[in-house]
Formats: structure tokens, sequence, C-alpha cells
């Protein structure tokens, strides 16, 4: 069995071929994982983030508690929930969030840290209130920091997806699984290889997308680029 | 959810699931051991040349490009990718895909935070050396390691907690280890075993954090005037991707 395996082609394009429908569903599904784990974690992130800004006493156990679920192997977070919550799409996304919380809360709060306090005591000083300083002025200057989180985030969330068809779910993840479940057929290492390089071509893709709109809109950090 | 707890319990309790080639002690050896073989071989291939490039302040570009590229790529595609690589190469089931899985999975965090450990070192205090005459060998390795070395052991770490956690899907190539509850527990619907794996898991990952983190504090001397949490900044901007 091995010495066949080993005499197969490492893609079969007529699979690819084949399947194009079986990959594009796969993809989307791995779109819409990644989407709702980086989008519940940035909430999350934001709440707990303006918590330890305003408390600063808070930050030191926020970190440590994220800094734990993100050391936990993901494997093992699945293993913990799914007795719990069973070989559900919440299994997969609580242990999504929990990665993506250490990053988000960690950019979030430097970001806003970064702040020079002049341009801050200036908006007090022309009659702005808490909640606009926050939102028209810290968030867009912290932004660039901001975005750099999100984009490590989405992009090792975009990995995280794949362990989760071992849950069940996993977009791009359950054709590498059925392609090491089916790895003495001829089709194992093609299906191995597209969801691999799918999950690759859309981190990237994600990726680039976050810095066209963190240009997007920072106008003013590009004009003084330049 | 008592009886639940009371079954992992016990699960702990029973001498069966300690002893034996399936058991906690062998499968816990089988982690540790292909974890240290891949993270040892990973830092000696990749350290070399990540200190001369830092040393040469040469190769921001790749430093960076090799990190984003380790992120990008799953951990999961590296473990299914090693399989049928290890067996063209006829190297087999089992060991070998781990390993090289592994070892793949080790470099790049290990290349570039030793790079840019060795290539922000005070230019003033490498000047300071060849003006004293050293040649470029000492100040690489009297001054440059010495100064840089708790970013080279935050390297390490980085990659050996990752290495740990991955080595969790090594059952799925037919290697044993910790996974293999887990992973063995889903296939045949087992909560328990399920649940006791994912403990005995996450406990060799944090065991391996604070096993570093207490090496550093015995051995590393602070040459950085980082505080504790910039220096985690820096672990989380740099860990490419999670197990």
């Amino acid at each position: 069995m091995i010495a066949q395996a080993a005499d197969q082609p490492f893609v079969r394009w007529d699979w690819i071929v084949d399947h194009v429908d079986d990959i594009w569903a796969a993809t989307w599904e791995h779109i819409v994982l990644t989407a709702i784990a980086v989008g519940v974690g940035f909430v999350i992130s934001l709440a707990l983030s303006m918590l330890a800004l305003r408390h600063r006493r808070a930050y030191g156990p926020i970190t440590w508690v994220t800094g734990i679920l993100y050391t936990i192997p993901s494997l093992a977070l699945f293993a913990f929930l799914v007795p719990i919550t069973g070989l559900t799409t919440l299994t997969a996304e609580i242990g999504l969030v929990s990665y993506t919380l250490l990053i988000l809360i960690r950019n979030i709060v430097a970001g806003i840290d970064g702040v020079p306090a002049s341009v801050r005591e200036s908006a007090v000083g022309m009659g702005y209130t808490r909640r606009r300083l926050f939102l028209e002025i810290e968030l867009p200057l912290a932004l660039p920091v901001i975005v750099a989180g999100i984009r490590i985030a989405a992009v090792t969330t975009i990995g995280l997806v794949t362990i989760t068809a071992l849950i069940g779910k996993g977009g791009l993840g359950f054709l590498i699984l059925r392609g090491l479940n089916l790895f003495y057929s001829p089709v194992g290492t093609t299906q191995i290889v597209v969801g691999t390089v799918m999950s690759v071509i859309l981190a990237v893709a994600v990726d680039l997308s976050l810095v066209g709109a963190e240009r997007a809109m920072t106008p003013w950090s590009r004009r003084r680029s330049r | 959810m008592i009886d639940f707890v009371g079954d992992v319990v016990a699960w702990f309790l029973d001498p069966v699931n300690w002893v034996g080639s399936g058991g906690i002690v062998s499968r816990t050896w089988e982690h540790v051991q292909i974890s240290a073989f891949s993270t040892v071989a990973a830092a000696a291939v990749a350290l070399p040349p990540a200190i001369w490039m830092g040393h040469r302040r040469r190769g921001g570009i790749v430093a960076v490009a090799v990190v984003n590229i380790g992120r990008a790529v799953p951990s999961f595609a590296i473990i299914a990718l090693a399989l049928p690589i290890s067996i063209r190469l006829g190297l087999g089931l089992g060991f070998w895909p781990t390993f090289l899985a592994l070892f793949a999975l080790a470099l790049p965090p290990m290349f570039t935070n030793t790079y840019t450990g060795i290539a922000e070192v005070d230019p003033a205090l490498v000047e300071a050396a060849r003006g004293m005459g050293m040649t470029e060998t000492q100040i690489t390795t009297r001054v440059e390691i010495p100064v840089a070395a708790p970013v080279i052991v935050t390297a390490i770490r980085v990659s050996a907690v990752q290495v740990v956690a991955t080595a969790t899907l090594a059952a799925l190539v037919a290697w044993g280890g910790l996974g293999r509850f887990i992973i063995d527990g889903f296939a045949i619907q087992d909560n328990v075993m399920v649940f006791a794996g994912g403990l005995l898991v996450a406990g060799l990952a944090i065991a391996t954090e604070l096993a570093f983190a207490a090496f550093e504090r015995r051995f590393v001397p602070t040459t950085t005037g980082r505080s504790a949490g910039e220096e985690l900044l820096v672990d989380v901007t740099v860990a490419p991707q999670h197990g």
C-alpha cells in the first residue's frame, strides 16, 4: 500500500476540475468560520480593552487569562469543549474566538496607549466628551496597530479553522482530513494539497485586503509618508 | 456534569490507563521525545544562518517573509503534507512525517526571532568591540550572542511550545503522543478519554512554557531594558501560528 501511495502524482488535476463546487463550498465555510471568530473576538477584545484602559489593574489579569487560553493547544481546548457543547459550530467558534483575544487585546491597548498625550489633551480642551474622544480620536489614531493585530488574528484563525475538521467542521481543513483518511486512494494527496494551497491563498488574500482597508481608512498616514 | 468529572477522575486513577504501550507514561514519552528532537534539529539548522545574517544586519526582508509564510501555512496542513512527502522519501509512517512537520514548523519563528535579536544589538556596542580590536567572530560570540541571549531563548521557547502543541496532531499520521487519547477518543466517541487527553496535552504545553520561563530566570541574564509585558508583546507578534 505504501509503495502504491508513493507512485501517486502529487496533484490530480482531473479531481480538481471535477470538484470545483466542493472546493468552493469548503472555502466559503472557511471564510464564514473565520469571519465570525475574528468578528466576535474583536467585539469581546474591544470591551475588555476598554475595561483595561479605564482600570489599569484589570490589564494584568486579562492578559494572564487570555495568555493561558493562548497556550492551551487547540485540540486540547476542543477536547474540553466537546463533552459540553458537542461536535458543533459553537464548539469550533468558542475555540477560535479564544485564540484571537490575547493578540487583539494587546494590540488595541498598545495602540490606544500610543496616542500622544498632547493630542488627547487638545481634544479634551476642545470639549470632546470621553466617548467622542475614544471613538473619534483615539480609535482612528490607534488604527494601524489595531489592524496589525487583526491581521495576525485573522491569519492565525484561518490556520486554526483547518483543525476544526477533527470536530466535524473545518472548511478547507475538511479536504485535508479527508485526504489523510483516503490517503491510499489515488486522490488522497491531491485533496491535502488543494486544502493547503487554498488555505494559504485565503490567508494571503485576507492579509492583503486588511492592509488595503487600513490604507483606505487612514488617508492621513499615507499623505505624510509621501 | 458531576458524573462526568467523576468519570475523568476515575480514568486517571485507573492504573490500566497509565501502563503499557498505549498508556499515559509511554504516550507522554513519545510526545516529549519527538518534540525535543524536532526543536533541537530546528535550532541547529535555523540559528547559525540567523546569527550570521543578524551579524551582517542584512536580510531583514527575508526574516519577515519567512515568518509570514510560516504563519500562513496551517500546522494541520504541514502535518498532512508531511505524510506524502515522507512516503516519497521512503521514510514511511509515524515518526518521520511527524518529525519533518514539527521541524518545518519550528524553523520560521526561531530564525526570525534570532535574526531580530542579533540585528537589534546596540550598534554602538558592536563598534566599541570592533574598536577594541575584536575579530568579527569574537564580536559575534562574545558580544552579540550574549546580549541577544534572552531573545534567542525566547525564540526557542516560542517554537518549543508550538511544537508540543502541534505534536498532538501526530496521531493523525500514525505516530503516538498524547494526541492519541483525543483523536482516538473522538473516533470511539469516548468523551472521558477525550477530556483526559485534553488535560494531559494542555498540562504538557503549560509545563513546557513554565520550564523555559524557569530556565530563563535562572540562567539567562536580562540585558535588554524591556519590561516583562513588552517582551510578551514581542512574543505574540513573532509567534507564527498556533498549534
